[in-house]
C-alpha cells in the first residue's frame, strides 16, 4: 500500500498540476495538500499528491546522517 | 535549488555505521522479534539485502500489510462474476489480477475474454468511464489508507461531474485495527513494530499512541531506502534497550503527528468503518471501509442480486493446506508452510501471500533463498 | 485452484521467466529432442558442407506497434539479427512472415516494413523471401511478424558458454531497460508523459567490431524478455559457477530508473532491444570495454559484475547499501503495482 515516490511540483492549475522525477511526467491531483508551490517535492502516490517534503527534517536526517559517517570514521562511539 | 539527494540514503558507508551500532546493541540483548507491518517495506528489506545485513538475534516477521494478501477469496470471486456481467469492464492496480479466487483468477478470465484495465490511478478509471458512458467500470477498491483516499476523491469528482457508470468494488482496510488485533493475540510476541511510511503520511504518527501506551511495545515509522530500514531497527533495538517504548518518527520528512487531514476528510465524506474479513485473520471489528449510504449507486456489488452476493460469500474456498493466516500473523515462516516452494510458488500460487510481489511468501521465494 | 502445472497456456508463459523456461523444457524440447536443439542457445549451429551457419527465428507480439524509438517491423528484424549476432554469426538472410488482422490499415503495413527495410540496410542484410496470412478481425491485435536467419559463422567467435570461468568479468554494452519501460511508457491507460525511448538496434555492426579486436570473449546474449536477470541467470543454471552483479555499476537512464519506481517495477527483469551482455576473460575486460566504447552502440558499455566459484548456479546483487540479494528467475510479467 505504500509505493508513493517524490516528485517535484513542475505545473499547476487549480486542483490539478504536473509532476516530474528525471524527465517523468505526470498530471496528478493536488487537492490533499493545498498549499504546494511550484519548484516544491512532493510525495506521489497512484496518481495524487498525498504530502509536501518537510524540508527542515530532510536536512536535519541529512545532517545527522552526515555526523553518524564522521563518527564512524572517527573510530566509532 | 534543493536536491533531495534520496542516494545518499543508500550510501554503503552510512549503512556500514548503523549496521555496526546495532551489532553493538543487540549483543547485549536477547533476541528480539520485530515485525514489519508493510509489504512495501517487506519487499525494500528484501530488495536492499537489509534482512542479510542484520545479526542473527534480530529476527524480522512480516505482518498482514499487504492489502492484496488480505483480501478475502470471496472479494475476487465476486470481482470475477462482476467481469462476466455484459456491459461491465473491471478497472484496477496491477498485483490484484493474479490472486487466487476459489477457481480461477482474473488475469485467466482476461485471457479467456473478460475486461480488464491495469491503471495506475483510480483516475484512470474516471478517465475510461468519461469516454465510454455506456460501458459500467468496476474500480476494484483495494489498499489501506495511503490509497482510500484516492478513491474517495475520485468519487467525489465522479459525484460532481455526474459520471454515473463508475462503480467500486470496496475491499480497503485499515492498519491500526490490525495491530491492535495482532497485539492482543495470545500467542503472538512481538519485540516492536516497523510501522508503514505512507499510511503514516495520512493517519499521522499520533494513531499508533496506543501500541506503545496500552501494550508497551515500541514502533518505528520509517521510509525505504537502506538508512532508513537500518534507522528503524536500531530505534527498536535502542527502545528494547531503554525499557522506553515509545513511537519514534523517524520519517519525519513526510509524515506529520496529526497526518494529513484533507485526505482525512475526503475519506470521510465517502466511506465509513465496518467490520469486515481479512484472510487469515477472520472478521476484525472496525477493520475496513465501506461506501456511506448516499453512495450506494457506487456499490459494484449491488448490481447483483441479494442472495447472489450471499451464494458467492458462502460458496468461497481456501485451499484447507493454505497457512497464509499464520505468515501473515507472523507465527510461522513462509518455510514452516507445506506448500510454500512445493505446491505453491509465484507461478502457481495458492494463498495471496505468493501473489503479491510484497507477498511474504513471494518476497521469500524470490529474495530469501540463499545458496 | 489447483496450485501444480497449469493446463493452460498462460500470459505468464510468454514472459520469458520460470514458466517459459518450463514449458520450453518440458514439452518443446521433450517433444522435439535433437542435439542442435539441445543446447537451447539463442541461434541453432549447424554444419553445411565446409561452412558453419546459425540458424534461428522469432516472432514479434508488442502493443502499442508503434512505440517511441521503434516498431514491431524494426523489432521483428533486429530480434533475429542479434540473435545471431551473439553466436558471432555474421546475418546473411532473414525471411519474414506476416500474421495480419483483417482491417489493418496499408499504410500502417508499410510503415513497419520500410522500418524493417531500414534495419536490413543498415545490417547489410536482406529479407529474401516471407509470406502472408490474414486472420478475422479480433483475431489477434493488429499485426505479429515471425522472422527467422541464418548467418555464416567464419569470424572470429565466442568462446561459448562452457568457457566461462569464475575471475571472468559481465559487460553490458548501454543503459539497461529502456525497451520495455518505453513499450510500457506508451500505453495510454497509464497516462504518463517520458523521454523514453526503446533501445531496440541490430548488434551486428558493435559486436563485430568486439570480436575482431579483442580476445577473451567467453559469451554473448542479448537481455530481452525477461532482462538482464533472466538472461544471467541461463547462464549460470545448472554451471559450476555463480555470478554477482554491483547494483552501483549497472547503467540505467534517470528517467527509465525513475518510472521503473513509480510503477513498483524492477529495471532488472525488463527487456532491452538493442543490447548485448558479455562474459569476458578478466585479463581482457579492460581492453573490450575500450573497444565497445569505440562504437556507436556500445558508448554506454560498463563492467556491471564477476563470475564467481561460490554459490554455483546463482545469480546475486551487491545491492547499493552494502547488502546482498539474489535475483531469482520471475514467474511471469510484472505488473504496475501502487502497493
Amino acid at each position: 500500500m505504500c509505493l508513493a515516490v517524490p516528485m517535484r511540483l513542475i505545473e499547476r492549475s487549480g486542483e490539478f498540476g504536473i509532476v516530474d522525477l528525471r524527465g517523468v511526467r505526470r498530471e496528478v491531483h493536488l487537492g490533499f495538500v493545498p498549499d504546494i508551490e511550484i519548484g516544491d517535492y512532493v510525495l506521489v502516490h497512484a496518481g495524487f499528491v498525498i504530502e509536501k517534503l518537510q524540508r527542515e527534517r530532510a536536512e536535519e536526517d541529512l545532517r545527522l546522517l552526515e555526523s553518524l559517517l564522521d563518527d564512524s570514521a572517527d573510530g566509532g562511539s | 535549488m534543493f536536491d533531495l539527494d534520496e542516494a545518499r540514503l543508500a550510501d554503503a558507508a552510512a549503512c556500514l555505521a548503523l549496521r555496526n551500532e546495532i551489532d553493538r546493541i543487540a549483543r547485549d540483548l536477547p533476541p528480539v522479534a520485530l515485525m514489519e507491518v508493510c509489504g512495501t517495506h517487506t519487499t525494500a528489506f528484501f530488495r536492499h539485502g537489509v534482512r542479510g545485513m542484520l545479526p542473527a538475534s534480530v529476527r524480522l516477521i512480516s505482518g498482514p500489510g499487504c492489502p492484496v494478501c488480505v483480501t478475502p477469496t470471496s472479494y475476487v470471486d465476486l470481482a470475477l462474476r462482476l467481469m462476466r456481467e455484459p456491459g461491465v469492464a473491471l478497472a484496477t492496480f496491477g498485483d490484484m489480477i493474479r490472486v487466487p479466487g476459489s477457481a480461477t483468477s482474473i488475469e485467466r478470465e482476461k485471457g479467456r475474454g473478460g475486461r480488464v484495465h491495469i491503471v495506475y490511478s483510480a483516475m484512470d478509471a474516471l478517465a475510461l468511464a468519461r469516454s465510454e458512458p455506456r460501458t459500467t467500470f468496476v474500480f476494484l477498491a483495494v489498499g489501506f489508507e495511503t490509497t482510500a483516499p484516492t478513491i474517495a476523491q475520485t468519487v467525489v469528482l465522479a459525484e460532481k461531474e455526474g459520471v454515473a457508470n463508475l462503480r467500486l468494488l470496496v475491499g480497503h482496510k485499515l492498519v491500526p485495527p490490525a495491530l491492535r488485533a495482532l497485539l492482543s493475540h495470545p500467542e503472538l510476541r512481538i519485540d516492536g513494530f516497523i510501522l508503514p511510511g505512507h499510511v503514516s503520511v495520512i493517519i499521522g504518527s499520533e494513531s499508533y499512541r496506543f501500541v506503545s501506551e496500552e501494550f508497551g511495545v515500541p514502533g518505528a515509522i520509517c521510509g525505504f531506502e537502506p538508512v532508513d530500514l537500518l534507522k528503524g531497527v536500531l530505534s527498536l533495538l535502542d527502545a528494547r534497550r531503554t525499557g522506553r517504548p515509545a513511537i519514534a518518527n523517524l520519517y519525519g520528512r513526510f509524515v506529520k503527528s496529526h497526518g494529513n487531514r484533507a485526505a482525512l476528510s475526503a475519506l470521510d465524506s465517502i466511506f465509513e468503518t465496518v467490520d469486515t474479513e481479512w484472510r487469515g485473520l477472520g472478521r476484525m471489528p472496525a477493520s475496513g471501509l465501506a461506501l456511506r449510504p448516499s453512495l450506494r449507486h457506487r456499490d459494484a456489488a449491488l448490481l447483483l442480486g441479494d442472495d447472489e452476493i450471499a451464494r458467492l460469500a458462502a460458496s468461497a474456498r481456501d485451499d484447507a493446506a493454505c497457512r497464509c493466516g499464520e505468515v501473515l500473523c507472523g507465527t510461522i515462516l513462509p518455510t514452516e508452510c507445506g506448500l510454500f516452494g512445493s505446491g505453491c510458488t509465484p507461478e502457481t500460487p495458492v494463498g495471496p501471500c505468493m501473489v503479491s510481489t510484497e507477498g511474504t511468501c513471494a518476497a521469500y521465494f524470490r529474495y530469501g533463498r540463499q545458496a | 485452484m489447483h496450485p501444480s502445472r497449469p493446463p493452460e497456456i498462460l500470459l505468464a508463459h510468454g514472459s520469458g521467466g520460470r514458466l517459459t523456461h518450463e514449458l520450453v523444457r518440458s514439452l518443446f524440447v521433450r517433444l522435439l529432442d535433437n542435439p542442435a536443439l539441445s543446447p537451447l542457445e539463442d541461434a541453432a549451429c549447424l554444419a553445411v558442407g565446409a561452412s558453419r551457419i546459425a540458424f534461428t527465428t522469432d516472432s514479434f507480439v508488442v502493443s502499442p506497434v508503434f512505440f517511441p524509438g521503434g516498431d514491431l517491423g524494426k523489432l521483428a528484424v533486429c530480434g533475429t539479427v542479434n540473435d545471431l549476432a551473439v553466436m558471432g554469426a555474421r546475418p546473411i538472410a532473414l525471411s519474414a512472415g506476416f500474421l495480419l488482422e483483417e482491417g489493418l490499415s496499408i499504410e500502417r503495413l508499410e510503415r513497419l516494413v520500410l522500418s524493417m527495410r531500414g534495419v536490413c540496410d543498415e545490417v547489410g542484410v536482406a529479407i529474401v523471401t516471407g509470406d502472408t496470412k490474414v486472420v478475422e478481425r479480433g483475431g489477434l491485435d493488429q499485426v505479429f511478424v515471425n522472422t527467422a536467419g541464418v548467418g555464416l559463422l567464419d569470424g572470429p567467435l565466442p568462446e561459448g558458454a562452457g568457457a566461462v570461468r569464475p575471475g571472468d568479468r559481465i559487460l553490458v554494452s548501454g543503459p539497461i531497460a529502456d525497451h520495455g519501460m518505453a513499450v510500457l511508457s506508451a500505453r495510454n491507460d497509464l497516462r504518463f508523459d517520458t523521454p523514453i525511448e526503446s533501445d531496440c538496434a541490430p548488434l551486428w555492426p558493435v559486436i563485430e567490431h568486439l570480436l575482431e579486436g579483442s580476445r577473451g570473449i567467453r559469451w554473448m546474449r542479448d537481455p530481452t524478455r525477461g532482462g538482464v536477470a533472466t538472461t544471467l541467470n541461463e547462464l549460470v543454471a545448472g554451471r559450476p559457477f555463480g555470478i554477482e552483479l554491483v547494483e552501483t555499476e549497472i547503467p540505467i537512464r534517470p528517467s527509465v530508473a525513475a518510472l521503473a519506481e513509480i510503477l513498483g517495477i524492477d529495471p532488472l527483469y525488463v527487456a532491452c532491444e538493442g543490447r548485448v551482455l558479455i562474459a569476458v576473460a578478466a585479463e581482457h575486460a579492460d581492453a573490450a570495454l575500450v573497444r565497445l566504447r569505440e562504437h556507436r552502440l556500445g558508448l554506454g558499455s560498463e563492467s556491471i559484475g564477476e563470475v564467481l566459484a561460490d554459490p554455483p548456479g546463482r545469480l546475486t546483487l551487491r545491492t547499493r547499501g552494502g547488502g546482498r540479494r539474489v535475483l531469482d528467475l520471475l514467474s511471469g510479467e510484472q505488473l504496475p503495482r501502487i502497493c
